[in-house]
């Protein structure tokens, strides 16, 4: 936390919240409505002064924490997250779109004017991208939260430790050890299917084995994971890469381990672009 | 956010950068020329995202979850649609205990997606409120009562899907696991007590004032003969419409439009304009509502057929009624069941369905190779149907206005957008503006 924003949580005045959308569902932004229980009480902690999916009371900026969902994927929005950024002095991106380009960032692999093509009649009209990018490498972050969709626990914390001024507690060990502690019988090991749950940062509560399913990864990689042992492995064991590739290609496709992963494993396709 | 640019003296052009409480983000744009409405466009800023481009070559088990990520309100809507559109490519018939688990998602769906737009974005309008945080304060009973709805809401999808947003069991031929009796019923007091709470909301939004502003639609949507829609029926019309959903590609039709901002959705041969969502729903189907809404109905003061988009939100509060009283019957008679998904084999084939998300009908089309990959998407979601009609009406609400200041025209403007719930996430068809200053 910078000393400015520290300085103003011990003045009287609150601190000036905003959220911020770029490309995305909206969905993350949906966990902080979907605090029931806490939401009137953080409004009165923080000013909710730009909310677009909120409220209609909009103020301009500075902003002393700026939430930011969603991918750049438009020329304007690398302009525009440059101007978020000038503004704000602290800034989370939340979910994998921000965090890591989202499932968006499928079109990194594919060829953009086929791809408008594909959708629009007359592409001339549509001003994109070729690639969909996180935040990040775009503008200095200060604090990720993962997930697609974020745990509304996770942003809950991370908010309440800028309050009080602390560390958030999110965990960054793989979902794979929440499986363990929850007594999940492991969906990889019991009926070999694949799943990204060793290589995958913990978040979710780890629900897609107690649901019988492998997981698909929608955290994105956890620190220090060892995706190419996991792909050699699951290789070996009859899972091929016309199934691995989809599964590390999705959600979390660009982030640097999973892009690296799937790419080794299909090196038959064109490498995921970058920025 | 509004301003004014005086480009010429009979010229006014009244901008509306950025649209409040709507899902997703977009604008308006307004030329006025010597008193007269020249243009009105909805401008979405909203990046495509070109989910039926990258859906080419991915598993077909991958479409539920992907196109989930279309939009964060309503997932289950997107997964639905897509199931049933492949499982009819496939020729895989689920057992009536599946269908009966997918409308309680369905139910734990809509109660949330219109608990969210009733309580957090639109009766804010009702009482000169920016947000609910500030309705809040006025109303707090009742603003708590809603977030309780639809945290129930919420709690029904966590159970069968493990999370609200981006639930993880809806799967090709059913559900990866089915919940057990003692999960679902653990919820039955919520429910119940979620039916009298939902019934006094729909009351007390009953009460609201509405502007006058019936309006000749054409308003669509699913219709059966057995149920209130949801996964199943054919698509009807307020104008005498009956056909089957295989039938829609050559009763409607997208088209894109220079300088526009959206795949306009129209009714083709005749080029018009439709109204999709909670009142077309109501309009089309009110005789199946559930016992309590349908009574509801009866008591709200509003002459059915009903053509004031106002009133949508009469329409949704009447739907979560009928969701939560629908949901308790379904878990009062709830028993676990095998098996939970129904097997198949691809094979080269193609399939379409309609659904109806929170927000109104919604149609997907897909083919599938031998291997069972995609190689074609289609997804029409209901906003970019409703687009047109909203520019319509927009254009027949203007002149009333045009006294106004811009900052009150555009507050009017955006009452009169959000009171479709417009979802522009979950266009994944809207473009972005260009906005030519004449």
């Amino acid at each position: 936390m910078t000393s400015e924003l520290k300085t103003k949580m011990k003045e009287a005045d609150k601190p000036r919240l905003a959220v911020f959308k770029f490309a995305s569902c909206d969905g993350c932004q949906l966990q902080l409505l979907s605090c029931e229980d806490e939401l009137l009480t953080i409004a009165d902690r923080v000013d909710i002064v730009h909310f677009l999916e909120a409220s209609s009371h909009i103020e301009p900026g500075p902003y002393d924490i700026a939430i930011v969902e969603g991918s750049i994927t438009t020329a304007e929005d690398a302009k525009r997250i440059r101007r978020v950024r000038d503004q704000s002095k602290y800034l989370l991106t939340i979910g994998a779109c921000a965090t890591a380009g989202g499932i968006q960032a499928l079109k990194n692999w594919g060829d953009r004017s086929e791809f408008l093509r594909c959708v629009y009649a007359e592409p001339q009209y549509i001003e994109t991208l070729a690639t969909s990018t996180a935040i990040g490498d775009h503008v200095r972050v200060d604090f990720e939260l993962r997930g697609c969709p974020i745990n509304r626990h996770q942003l809950l914390e991370e908010l309440r430790s800028l309050l009080e001024d602390r560390r958030p507690k999110t965990a960054a060990h793989a979902v794979c050890i929440d499986c363990k502690l929850n007594g999940t019988v492991c969906v990889a090991v019991a009926s070999n299917t694949a799943c990204l749950g060793p290589i995958t940062q913990s978040g979710c509560g780890a629900i897609c084995p107690k649901f019988d399913r492998g997981c698909y990864g929608c955290f994105g990689p956890a620190g220090q994971s060892n995706c190419h042992s996991l792909s050699d492995w699951y290789l070996e064991h009859g899972i091929g890469s016309k199934q691995l590739v989809p599964l590390l290609r999705n959600f979390n496709a660009n982030a640097p381990e999973f892009r690296e992963a799937g790419d080794r494993v299909d090196p038959t396709s064109n490498p995921g672009a970058r920025l | 956010m509004t301003d004014s640019t005086p480009a010429q003296p009979q010229e006014r052009i009244i901008k509306v950068d950025a649209l409040s409480r709507v899902e997703g983000e977009g604008g308006l744009h307004v030329i006025v020329e010597n008193g007269l409405v020249k243009d009105v466009r909805l401008a979405i800023y909203e990046p495509p995202r070109f989910f039926e481009a990258f859906l080419r070559g991915r598993p077909l088990e991958d479409v539920p979850d992907i196109t989930a990520r279309i939009c964060g309100i309503c997932p289950v809507a997107y997964q639905m649609t897509c199931v049933h559109a492949l499982e009819k490519a496939l020729k895989i018939v689920v057992s009536p205990e599946i269908q009966t688990l997918r409308r309680l998602l369905y139910c734990g769906e809509w109660i949330e997606s219109h608990g969210v737009h009733i309580h957090l974005l639109h009766i804010a309008d009702f009482f000169g409120c920016s947000s609910s945080i500030e309705l809040a304060r006025k109303f707090p009973a009742e603003v708590n009562r809603g977030l309780r709805l639809k945290k129930i809401g919420n709690r029904l999808l966590e159970i069968l899907g493990g999370r609200a947003v981006h639930p993880v069991n809806v799967a090709v031929g059913g559900f990866y696991r089915v919940p057990k009796k003692d999960e679902l019923t653990a919820l039955l007091d919520d429910l119940t007590w979620g039916l009298d709470a939902a019934i006094e909301t729909a009351r007390w939004i009953a009460k609201f004032e509405f502007p006058d502003f019936d309006q000749a639609y054409e308003m669509v949507a699913l219709q059966n003969d057995h149920e209130y829609p949801m996964n199943e029926g054919r698509i009807a019309s307020t104008h005498d419409l009956s056909i089957e959903v295989e039938a829609f590609e050559q009763n409607f039709a997208e088209c894109q439009v220079p300088h526009s901002t959206a795949l306009h959705a129209m009714r083709i041969p005749q080029q018009t304009t439709y109204f999709v969502g909670p009142l077309a729903r109501v309009n089309l189907n009110r005789d199946r509502l559930s016992r309590s809404a349908f009574q509801l109905s009866e008591e709200v003061g509003v002459r059915w057929p009903c053509m004031n988009p106002y009133r949508s939100i009469i329409a949704r509060a009447l739907e979560v009624v009928h969701a939560y009283e629908e949901a308790l019957q379904i878990v009062r008679n709830y028993r676990s069941f095998a098996p939970g998904r129904i097997s198949y084999n691809a094979f080269e084939s193609e399939g379409m369905a309609a659904t109806e998300a929170p927000r109104g009908f919604m149609f997907h089309r897909y083919r599938i190779d031998k291997d069972g990959k995609i190689t074609f998407a289609k997804i029409v979601p209901p906003t970019s149907q409703n687009q047109r009609q909203i520019e319509k009406d927009l254009q027949a609400i203007l002149p009333s206005l045009l006294e106004q200041s811009d900052e009150e025209i555009a507050l009017n403007c955006e009452k009169l957008i959000r009171s479709y719930d417009p979802c522009i996430s979950c266009s994944t068809h809207f473009l972005k503006l260009k906005v030519e200053r004449r």
